[in-house]
């Protein structure tokens, strides 16, 4: 068990954050795009993890649990929709969902 | 296909850096339902659409170049902005001590009781969800065309 | 019995409402019965109020009309000399006027609004003359204002009679515009806009000569001209000719032209602070006098004639107003009215009698075929023309008498006052010479061969008045009494000129009856006895360009048109798309810029919504962090 600052920590936690975000802007397939949200989301536990490990407490970890249930959740009803979405469209492309325009 | 298994890799190193903190707990579970469930059920979903081996880019005329600039730029300016605060703030240290599942456990059914229901609610709803979404019959084309 | 006095305009205005309303259910017999009755009562009203007046002025008050800071404005009506002469005028004469009408507007289907609107007319201009404080007194200027449009335009279906009437409106509306200014400049500078009250603040707080006593009577001067179409605002009254003679003859010929001349005497005492403005009173009235006459000796409709003759005898009495000699102004607005209108009811039984002929070149030889109408003709002509005994040449002598004796240009203004005779006469006469002597060119038709019994008393009674007026202040040289400039003096004051020695009067007298009787002379000489020599002066280059622009009336109606209408009409055209509305078209576009740049957002796209989000978390987290 090593000490690191906490600075060092949150920045890993943001710049996974980035790197999510970025691939959910720019990516077309909505497979990647779950993948992207996926990335996001261990972003933010990262975060709070590192901050439990800061005030030595066991907060963090529990909320990074609920996270982890939360993106269990999200993905198998993500997926659902992927499958659904694939039956109806016959493509995985996010761009061509988009009857609900202007 | 592939980057689901970089994804896996960048899982388990995240776990590593769990481990290092002082967090044991959190990295087996990491490991276990993240990269061990999560990840496996997009590997299944991947079988059943049969994508085939490159993935369903279609043609990458868009997505190469352009399409890259502005979410990279939107994204590299919020982290400046956070990475700022950070190095402008006061420090601390994290790490340096263990906390143990008991702890853990201890805080979890302790003052976040109420957590554990929701998540559970939670669970139900997206069990649920994804069998509906699942659901394929005959009829569902009749179900679409109402 | 002097409470009787507000109801001498209540009868009028109760037989507008009456015919305004009810007057297509009353019938053509009703409505004139209405209408004449009313004015009848009215009058009758007026003599008892005059015949119970002890000499104290007699303020009625009605009601309390607005009271908004320093100014308090009460409805009340004034009886004073002034007043009182002008009401017995307006009320008989216009009552005369209506009985005319009852038969001469007989055949017409549009009886009972003639007489609606009649029976406003006379109603409103009470009220002007009766008016104790300015803004009633206003009311009862747009009343007549009003009433005057609506009379000129009454046979509507031609559009030249609308035009006619809209010219009369717009032009004595700009008079309007100015006198609306002068009383706002009267009551934030004295505080009040009670008559009586402005003239004794006026006195004590302005100082002769000073800017503001020259402005305020400069602006009531402009209200003055343009409702008695003096220079500059004349070009309407030939015009307003397009409306019934009954019409022209009580609205455009004894009362509402002369409402102009009863404001500078009721305001005299603001005039009298301005001396410059004065002058340029007398100035106003001798010009238009010469200018009017020279118009009228070129016209060929006999109405038109008329009007111009209208116009050049006020331009008399405003002279008489500028030197000073209100009395005699409002001498001469008697006996106008009694002459006047008398020659417009004659030239009216002419019109109808031709069939409705107006061209007096057309006319002739009616001496024979309508001698009772020729014979109170002569009788207004002579008075016009101010031919001895009658009532115009004891006003008009007075008036020179007063010119000659003011101490503002009293060669130059008893010349202009001669010279204006002149061609009074001359053109009066010229008008008799041609519709009544000479080789007959139509025929009178059967409607009315001469005045019957209704038109006939009205004509005879103010044939008589030209007779008789006279008497009320007959020239003292001659054997008369000042008896109406005595009467006068409680509210007007003295003249300057009034204290001529006997000789100069005498001397003066016999000067204005020579060219009088010269220009009837003149007159037949070239109307009856050598009318080829008119012709061929007319002929010449010189004659035709100046037969040309007097026919114009002096052109300047062109002048008008060039200056004013067109560039307005220019504007207007210009700004047809309205500038101020880019304002509010403006905001509209403004909104739909943003509908459309808004609905540009929604794409549809799921990475489009989230780089939204994103896009604010970036904005949230500077907030939080910068601010």
């Amino acid at each position: 068990m090593i000490s690191v600052p906490m600075e060092h920590g949150l920045i890993l936690a943001g710049v996974l954050f980035a790197m999510g975000l970025v691939g959910v802007l720019v990516r077309r397939n909505i497979l990647f795009t779950l993948l992207s949200i996926e990335i996001m989301l261990n972003g933010a536990g990262v975060a709070f993890v590192v901050a439990s490990a800061h005030w030595h407490k066991a907060d963090g970890q529990v909320v990074f649990l609920f996270i982890l249930a939360i993106a269990a959740a999200e993905v198998s009803v993500g997926l659902a929709l992927l499958l659904a979405l694939y039956h109806r469209f016959k493509t995985l492309d996010v761009d061509a969902v988009s009857r609900m325009r202007g | 296909m592939h980057a689901l298994l970089y994804l896996i890799v960048s899982l388990l190193a995240v776990a590593v850096d769990f481990f290092l903190l002082g967090a044991p707990f959190v990295a087996a579970l990491e490991v276990i339902i993240y990269a061990g469930a999560i990840m496996v059920l997009f590997v299944f979903v991947i079988m059943t659409l049969n994508v085939g081996a490159p993935g369903t880019e279609p043609a990458g005329r868009r997505s190469a170049g352009r399409a890259w600039i502005g979410p990279v730029v939107l994204a590299s300016v919020l982290l400046a902005e956070v990475v700022y605060v950070l190095v402008v703030s006061a420090g601390g240290v994290s790490g340096g001590s263990s906390i143990s599942p008991e702890e853990v456990g201890r805080t979890l059914y302790g003052p976040y009781r109420i957590g554990v229901e929701l998540a559970s609610l939670l669970l139900l709803a997206g069990l649920v969800g994804a069998y509906h979404l699942g659901r394929r019959r005959s009829s569902e084309e009749r179900e679409g065309e109402r | 019995m002097l409470q009787l006095l507000g109801l001498i305009i209540a009868f009028p205005l109760a037989g507008f409402l009456v015919l305004a309303i009810g007057g297509r259910v009353l019938g053509k017999k009703a409505a004139a019965v209405i209408g004449v009755g009313s004015v009848g009562v009215s009058a009758v009203l007026a003599t008892l109020v005059a015949w119970a007046w002890q000499g104290q002025a007699y303020t009625q008050e009605a009601w309390r009309w607005m009271h908004a800071g320093s100014l308090d404005v009460q409805v009340a009506l004034r009886l004073d000399e002034l007043s009182l002469v002008f009401v017995l005028v307006v009320a008989w004469v216009g009552f005369l006027i209506h009985l005319y009408s009852a038969r001469f507007m007989a055949e017409d289907e549009g009886v009972s609004r003639f007489f609606a609107w009649m029976n406003l007319f006379v109603a409103s201009m009470l009220i002007l003359v009766l008016a104790d404080d300015l803004v009633v007194l206003y009311l009862g200027w747009e009343g007549v204002g009003l009433s005057s449009y609506l009379l000129i335009g009454f046979w509507y279906k031609d559009r030249a009679n609308g035009r006619a009437a809209m010219k009369a409106f717009i032009v004595t509306r700009v008079g309007d515009a100015a006198l609306a200014v002068g009383l706002f400049l009267i009551s934030t500078t004295l505080g009040t806009l009670q008559i009586q009250e402005i003239g004794t603040r006026a006195l004590q707080q302005w100082p002769v000569g000073s800017g503001v006593a020259v402005a305020a009577a400069l602006l009531l001067l402009a209200g003055a001209v343009g409702k008695s179409a003096q220079l500059p605002l004349q070009t309407w009254l030939p015009d307003a000719m397009a409306g019934p003679t009954p019409v022209s003859a009580l609205i455009h010929a004894a009362t509402m032209v002369t409402a102009g001349v009863y404001l500078i005497a009721r305001m005299h005492v603001v005039f009298s602070l301005a001396p410059g403005v004065m002058t340029l009173v007398a100035i106003l009235g001798a010009a238009t006098m010469l200018l009017a006459g020279c118009s009228a000796l070129t016209q060929r409709d006999i109405k038109r004639v008329l009007a111009y003759s209208t116009m050049s005898q006020i331009g008399y009495m405003f002279l008489a107003l500028g030197v000073g000699a209100y009395s005699a102004a409002v001498f001469h607005f008697v006996t106008h009215a009694f002459f006047k209108s008398l020659l417009f009811l004659a030239a009216g039984v002419v019109i109808l009698g031709l069939g409705g002929e107006h061209d007096m070149f057309q006319m002739g030889g009616l001496r024979r075929k309508l001698p009772k109408t020729f014979w109170v003709f002569l009788i207004g002509a002579l008075a016009l023309s101010a031919a001895p005994p009658t009532a115009g040449f004891a006003s008009k002598d007075l008036i020179l008498l007063e010119a000659w004796g003011s101490e503002s240009g009293g060669a130059w203004l008893l010349a202009a006052g001669l010279a204006g005779a002149l061609l009074t006469s001359m053109y009066t006469f010229r008008m008799v010479f041609l519709t009544f002597f000479g080789p007959a060119k139509t025929e009178p038709g059967e409607p009315v061969n001469d005045a019957g019994v209704v038109m006939g008393i009205p004509l005879a009674v103010l044939a008589l008045g030209c007779v008789f007026a006279g008497l009320l202040n007959f020239p003292a040289a001659l054997g008369g009494s000042p008896m109406l400039v005595d009467f006068l003096k409680g509210t007007l004051g003295t003249a300057p000129g009034a204290h001529a020695a006997p000789h100069v009067e005498m001397a003066l007298t016999a000067v204005s009856v020579f060219i009088s009787l010269l220009g009837i002379v003149i007159a037949w000489a070239l109307y009856v006895v050598r009318p080829e020599l008119v012709r061929g002066l007319v002929r010449t280059s010189v004659g035709s360009v100046v037969r040309g622009l007097w026919f114009d009336g002096w052109g300047f109606d062109r002048l008008y048109d060039v200056c004013v209408v067109r560039p307005f009409t220019w504007a207007a055209r210009v700004n047809r798309r309205d500038v101020v509305d880019y304002l509010y078209r403006g905001i509209a576009w403004v909104g739909v810029m943003f509908h459309v740049a808004l609905s540009r957002t929604e794409t549809g796209e799921v990475r489009w919504y989230v780089a939204g989000v994103a896009f604010g978390a970036v904005i949230l987290v500077a907030i939080l962090v910068w601010l």
